[in-house]
């Protein structure tokens, strides 16, 4: 199979759009007709063809414009990539997983070649021949996780695992709802969960953390997040506030269809073999009202939990200024069939 | 849902180590590579035997980036409950046995600026696979070993030979022992400590360790916890509908497993609280064996360690 890569941005003109193909593989993540908060963590096995699942670590259609805007943003700002120093072996250790699963997945696109500790990797798409010495960062244009996080799809954190918790002592993220990397950076995973309303009452945090701190070798996990945002904008991070906060006041009844977003995260959590951390590759799924629409049993499911969102929970998302006519613009989908 | 990422392996060498330790070399039946591990992580061997199933935890010893072949000891145990010896008496070359994912429950502190090693006869074996991962990253150690005797002790040479002066041997027979009063008083802010061996070791260590004012991060110990023997009792797993039998040599988890029910485990040694399963009904007493719940959840009766812990009275149902 091969992919089209589309030409299109992610900021300015905003000429990001999912092919037909591109909605009808959109990982959707409502299976009720209300807003639930679970901790929702799943065995992250392969699915099927066809879906976001098809292969561990997906590459889709927008692959070489996301790096193109990743590359953007870490020019403007280097901060969004950072890793303390005792996490350089947890770092080879996502840049192999990485490209294995991008090679296997992928062997048209992607090819990894090993002889000892001497490695060679083809990126076709970007027109990328490396070879160079696993452990030995000299032989890199990067380190390893900045190296494979240029090309490959999505926000990467890597937690370690130590005192009986999981800390963010690294990552490279531009592609984020509104979090800071840079502010989170060596915090553990009830610090930087700490701002998110409703679900510490649940409980739900105590559960997840003494999950994930039993995650194991061979078993990665998966869980969907999803946000809204105006614009396919990727980097909605606080840094950039000022360029996508005021977009919120600029829905209409007329351009909710092109301009709302909902953005979906895959997040697939492997255990990491010689550095024993975590590696949390969050994958950004964004897809307009106009495209939900196509799908009648989606745009249903849409309105009914926007419509039943907990108040703490659409300021903690920041929905005030645009959910309603959202809500409205939906309903003239709806055939009144259950979903 | 349970996915099996268990690997069937075969025995490729055994090597009489020291007097009553065995070393075996175990490589994947189907010659593929095995996965890299981080240093202090074990595995959990599976045997089959006339008796049934029997599921071990072993220390991997080998390697860490060594993905060719696993390397774990096995200490006889005069009185056994039955892994040790049939590791011992009934493995032979080509044995073929099943073997876990590694997991690690006593990793390195990456952040320590060095680390202090003290070992105590076969718990030497998690620091063998960590001081070879520290010497692949260039990291600064050093190592204590207590062993009973020049005979009994495992792998000292070995250590001595590879690290040379960071290897410091201790053998009770020749009355010399580990000065840990003089070694904890005298390390470098950022020194890790990691302790593994008998009870009394490992408590005592960590003892003096804190009244010589080390925080308690920088203190990883492991201690060798195999489920205690006891009296013969069942069980009724109330969501299985079964009513289980539990043998005296044999431990809650692993009757709940001979008897066909998929139970979450990692450690099996009361350490990792996977296994902690809610305990419905109760008429006598429980026995705790484990360090993960605290004193108030062990008096609460609402939860137990099936790896571990044991029960003496009428009745116990439990949630599985």
């Amino acid at each position: 199979m091969t992919i089209a890569f589309r030409e299109e941005t992610f900021r300015d003109d905003f000429t990001f759009r999912n092919s037909g193909a591109g909605v009808l593989r959109f990982p959707f993540p409502f299976h009720e007709d209300r807003y639930t908060y679970t901790v929702n963590l799943e065995p992250h096995t392969a699915g099927a063809a066809g879906t976001a699942y098809e292969h561990l670590i997906d590459i889709d259609e927008h692959y070489l414009a996301e790096m193109q805007d990743r590359a953007l943003v870490l020019a403007e700002d280097s901060l969004r990539c950072q890793a303390l120093p005792h996490m350089i072996s947890a770092q080879w250790d996502a840049l192999e997983l990485l490209m294995e699963q991008q090679a296997l997945g992928y062997p048209e696109l992607f090819t990894l070649t090993k002889h000892g500790d001497r490695w060679r990797w083809i990126n076709r798409p970007m027109g990328i021949d490396q070879t160079f010495t696993f452990g030995d960062v000299s032989t890199l244009p990067y380190e390893p996780m900045e190296y494979i996080a240029r090309q490959a799809q999505g926000d990467l954190c890597i937690v370690d695992q130590r005192d009986g918790s999981l800390w963010m002592d690294a990552g490279i993220v531009t592609s984020q709802a509104d979090w800071s990397l840079d502010f989170d950076i060596g915090m553990n995973f009830m610090e930087w969960h700490a701002s998110v309303p409703l679900a510490h009452e649940a409980g739900v945090f105590d559960r997840a953390l003494k999950f994930l701190l039993n995650l194991q070798q061979g078993k990665p996990v998966r869980r969907l997040n999803w946000a809204m945002t105006i614009n396919p904008r990727l980097d909605t991070s606080p840094e950039n506030y000022p360029k996508w906060g005021p977009d919120r006041t600029t829905v209409t009844p007329m351009n909710v269809g092109e301009k709302v977003y909902l953005r979906v995260e895959l997040q697939s959590l492997w255990r990491l073999p010689r550095s024993n951390a975590i590696l949390f590759v969050i994958r950004c799924y964004p897809i307009n009202m106009a495209d939900i629409a196509t799908v009648p049993q989606w745009a249903r499911r849409v309105r009914l939990v926007l419509a039943s969102l907990p108040q703490q929970i659409i300021h903690y998302k920041c929905l005030v200024r645009f959910r309603q006519t959202t809500i409205d613009w939906l309903a003239q989908f709806d055939d009144g069939a259950p979903g | 849902m349970s996915i099996s990422t268990d690997m069937p392996m075969r025995v490729a060498e055994i090597t009489q180590v020291a007097d009553r330790v065995k070393r075996f070399r175990l490589e994947r039946r189907d010659g593929g590579t095995l996965p890299y591990f981080s240093g202090g992580a074990h595995v959990v061997v599976t045997m089959r035997d006339a008796g049934g199933l029997r599921r071990n935890a072993y220390s991997l010893m080998s390697a860490p980036h060594e993905s060719s072949a696993y390397a774990i000891s096995v200490l006889h145990v005069e009185k056994s409950r039955g892994g040790s010896q049939f590791m011992h008496e009934q493995v032979d070359l080509g044995t073929e046995l099943t073997v876990s994912q590694p997991v690690n429950l006593f990793p390195v502190d990456q952040r320590g600026r060095r680390h202090l090693f003290l070992a105590g006869g076969i718990g030497i074996t998690p620091f063998m696979a960590m001081l070879e991962q520290l010497e692949r990253g260039g990291q600064d150690f050093e190592l204590h070993y207590a062993i009973r005797g020049r005979s009994h002790g495992a792998y000292w040479r070995e250590l001595q030979g590879k690290f040379g002066g960071r290897v410091n041997v201790y053998c009770d027979a020749e009355k010399v022992f580990i000065p840990v009063a003089k070694l904890l008083d005298d390390q470098p802010l950022g020194t890790h400590l990691y302790v593994c061996g008998p009870t009394g070791m490992i408590d005592a260590t960590l003892t003096m360790a804190r009244h010589a004012g080390w925080p308690q991060q920088n203190l990883h110990f492991e201690r060798f916890l195999g489920p205690p023997a006891g009296n013969a009792f069942r069980v009724i797993l109330q969501r299985s509908g079964m009513d289980v039998a539990v043998e005296g040599r044999q431990s809650i988890l692993e009757a709940v497993e001979a008897a066909g029910v998929d139970a979450p485990f990692l450690c099996r040694g009361g350490a990792c609280g996977q296994c902690a399963t809610a305990v419905l009904g109760l008429d006598g007493a429980l026995e705790h064996n484990d360090h993960y719940l605290s004193d108030a959840e062990k008096v609460s009766n609402s939860k137990l360690m099936i790896c571990v812990s044991r029960f003496k009275g009428r009745a116990l149902v439990l949630d599985l």
